[in-house]
């Protein structure tokens, strides 16, 4: 049995939400959202800007009430003092004392939860800030704000740590370090919920993903399934008949046409045992095949085609 | 982790950023500074001046050096508070309540400390130990100029007694907590410094004053202003110094008994009201 599963072997849900909702005045900013997030797992949480990740969030973290719906964190209400206790948070930006240093700042934290000085200097040199720690926070760059506010996440090793852009404002080695450092705390048994626009990071730290446009949650799965099937890129002529073959090979809905100046080509989903039918098919139909290519869609492609449509039906 | 309270932990946690902010030692300086000057320089100048007329009138000179001098500190150390004194302390509530949304600071707070309840009464709890640390320390300087003053005038030491003593600096407590108290209402209420801090200071040095003028000619305003703050704070310190008109906001408006319940009203409504926002609000 793997350490963070239950007695009964399902994984233990550190984040459950039911139909989640959020409205201010005629505004629906989050509708009807119910997601899960596990021990031990990155969790992404992606959309366009005013999707409602940060309202969602915020729900999550017992900042602002839900309209309707629920949201347990570690199996409590949330937002009750025994859950903030055992959660860490960056969210909308990091809220900070500006007169104070750094290390100051986490030690008033770490006050209120009784902790020593000992783990802010350990938070601090977790997120690479040990050297600038008795600097003033107002003279703090964004990308070391940024930082002071993971560690101020991390401070009490929290089960939940919620990272709001956790990356926004560093460079790319701060970057690298951020992702290497999320799923470290993965590793060691603490949970992630990450939101972040930035598609790559979310495709290489995050376990499962959950992409939410127009306040809904359209998905939730892991990113492999999210990204779907192997898919197909066939250059062939004439273009009507080979379209013709690959719709029944693949379904009429199951073939995308993609334009270029280079020549047209077909693009479509097949098993990896249907690729010699389908190249069978198209020569035995008299078509001349020029190229076939088999390619994995990025996590980039999935997220504009599900976001797309919602922005559309928004605009409408 | 720690076995103490979660409110301890949260006072300590408040205190640490109060005491490191500049802001907090400007306002509690001023407050030091005019009660030394108003208090003490300027009566002391027109003693030693010999000029009866400086701002002391129908003073004579001995009741003059009388008040300066250790005797007089129990009267003195209350007579600032009611207007400049209580101005000052309002708006340290109010910095120290309303900055902390516009900074994000509670929102970081809320997310991983104590509960909300736990973390505003550690913030109350730290305001009322500087308030104290104030009216202590505004004690320390009054003897100490008071003894000066002695000094200067090689004038023999009576000390106030210690009933006496002990009771003005309970008045000079409630006093100041009060408007404090009021302060961090307001912070709360205009989830931010700026306003709550303009709006405190109007109210006390302005809108009072005005309200309490019309009142005398229209008996509905007059009953209201019976009911503020301000009212009942220098009908208090006027009524148990016995001495009205000699600093401003030092009054006789409302009997001593009441301005003392009403103003322990506001000590108890003030916070319980700032916690109910502060357990109720959404934090955006």
């Amino acid at each position: 049995m793997n350490a963070h599963d239950t007695v009964d072997g399902a994984p233990e849900l550190v984040v459950q939400t039911h139909d989640l909702t959020k409205r201010y005045g005629d505004r629906l900013a989050v509708d009807a959202v119910s997601m899960t997030v596990r021990r031990g797992e990155v969790y992404g949480f992606l959309g366009p800007n005013g999707a409602g990740k940060t309202t969602t969030l915020r729900m999550v973290l017992g900042l602002i009430r839900p309209t309707s719906g629920s949201a347990s964190v570690l199996g409590r209400p949330a937002g009750a003092a025994d859950v903030t206790a055992r959660t860490g948070a960056l969210i909308e930006g990091p809220g900070f004392f500006p007169y104070l240093t750094g290390r100051a700042n986490l030690q008033v934290l770490a006050r209120m939860q009784g902790l020593s000085d000992t783990a802010v200097d350990e938070a601090l040199d977790r997120v690479g800030l040990g050297g600038r720690s008795r600097d003033r926070f107002k003279a703090y760059s964004l990308g070391m704000k940024q930082r002071l506010g993971v560690a101020a996440a991390l401070l009490g090793d929290p089960e939940l740590i919620v990272l709001d852009e956790p990356t926004n404002g560093l460079d790319p080695g701060g970057m690298a370090d951020m992702r290497a450092l999320v799923t470290d705390l993965a590793r060691g048994g603490q949970a992630v919920l990450l939101s972040s626009h930035l598609l790559a990071e979310v495709e290489e730290i995050c376990d499962r993903v959950g992409v939410i446009a127009g306040g809904r949650l359209l998905t939730e799965s892991t990113v492999a399934e999210l990204r779907g099937g192997r898919r197909l890129r066939v250059v062939a002529g004439p273009l009507d008949r080979a379209l013709a073959v690959a719709m029944r090979a693949a379904g009429d809905d199951g073939v995308r046409v993609e334009r270029s100046d280079d020549g047209d080509a077909l693009l479509l989903e097949v098993g990896d045992d249907g690729v010699p039918d389908l190249v069978r098919a198209l020569v035995a139909e008299g078509v001349d095949v020029h190229e076939i290519t088999q390619t994995e869609r990025t996590l980039e492609e999935v997220f504009f085609e599900m976001t797309a449509d919602k922005t559309l039906e928004a605009v409408r | 982790m720690s076995t103490t309270t979660p409110v301890l932990r949260a006072t300590r946690a408040d205190l640490l950023r109060a005491r490191r902010w500049s802001a907090v030692w400007i306002v509690i300086g001023a407050w030091l500074f005019l009660n030394a000057l108003f208090g003490y320089v300027f009566d002391y100048v027109t003693y030693a001046s010999g000029d009866e007329s400086f701002s002391n009138e129908g003073q004579s000179r001995a009741e003059l050096l009388a008040g300066i001098l250790p005797q007089g500190v129990p009267d003195h150390l209350v007579q600032g508070m009611p207007l400049f004194g209580g101005a000052l302390m309002m708006v340290l509530g109010a910095l120290l309540a309303g900055s902390g949304f516009g900074w994000g600071t509670w929102k970081t707070a809320y997310t991983q400390g104590p509960s909300r309840t736990a973390t505003a009464v550690g913030s109350l709890t730290s305001l009322t130990v500087v308030v104290a640390g104030v009216v202590l320390v505004t004690l320390a300087c009054d003897l100490a100029m008071s003894l000066g003053v002695a000094a200067l005038q090689s004038h023999d030491v009576v000390w106030p007694a210690l009933g006496d003593l002990a009771k003005m600096t309970g008045v000079a407590f409630l006093v100041m907590e009060m408007w404090a108290l009021i302060g961090y209402l307001l912070g709360v209420l205009a989830r931010g410094p700026a306003v709550s801090v303009g709006l405190a200071l109007v109210w006390a040095l302005v809108v009072e004053n005005l309200l309490r003028g019309v009142g005398a000619s229209l008996g509905a305003v007059e009953a209201f202003a019976k009911l503020l703050p301000g009212t009942n704070a220098g009908s208090l310190v006027g009524g148990i110094t016995g001495t009205t008109g000699d600093n401003p906001g030092v009054i006789d408006t409302v009997d001593t008994t009441r301005a003392l319940v009403t103003v322990v009203v506001y000590l108890v409504v003030a916070p319980l009201v700032a916690l109910a926002l502060v357990r109720r609000r959404d934090v955006t």
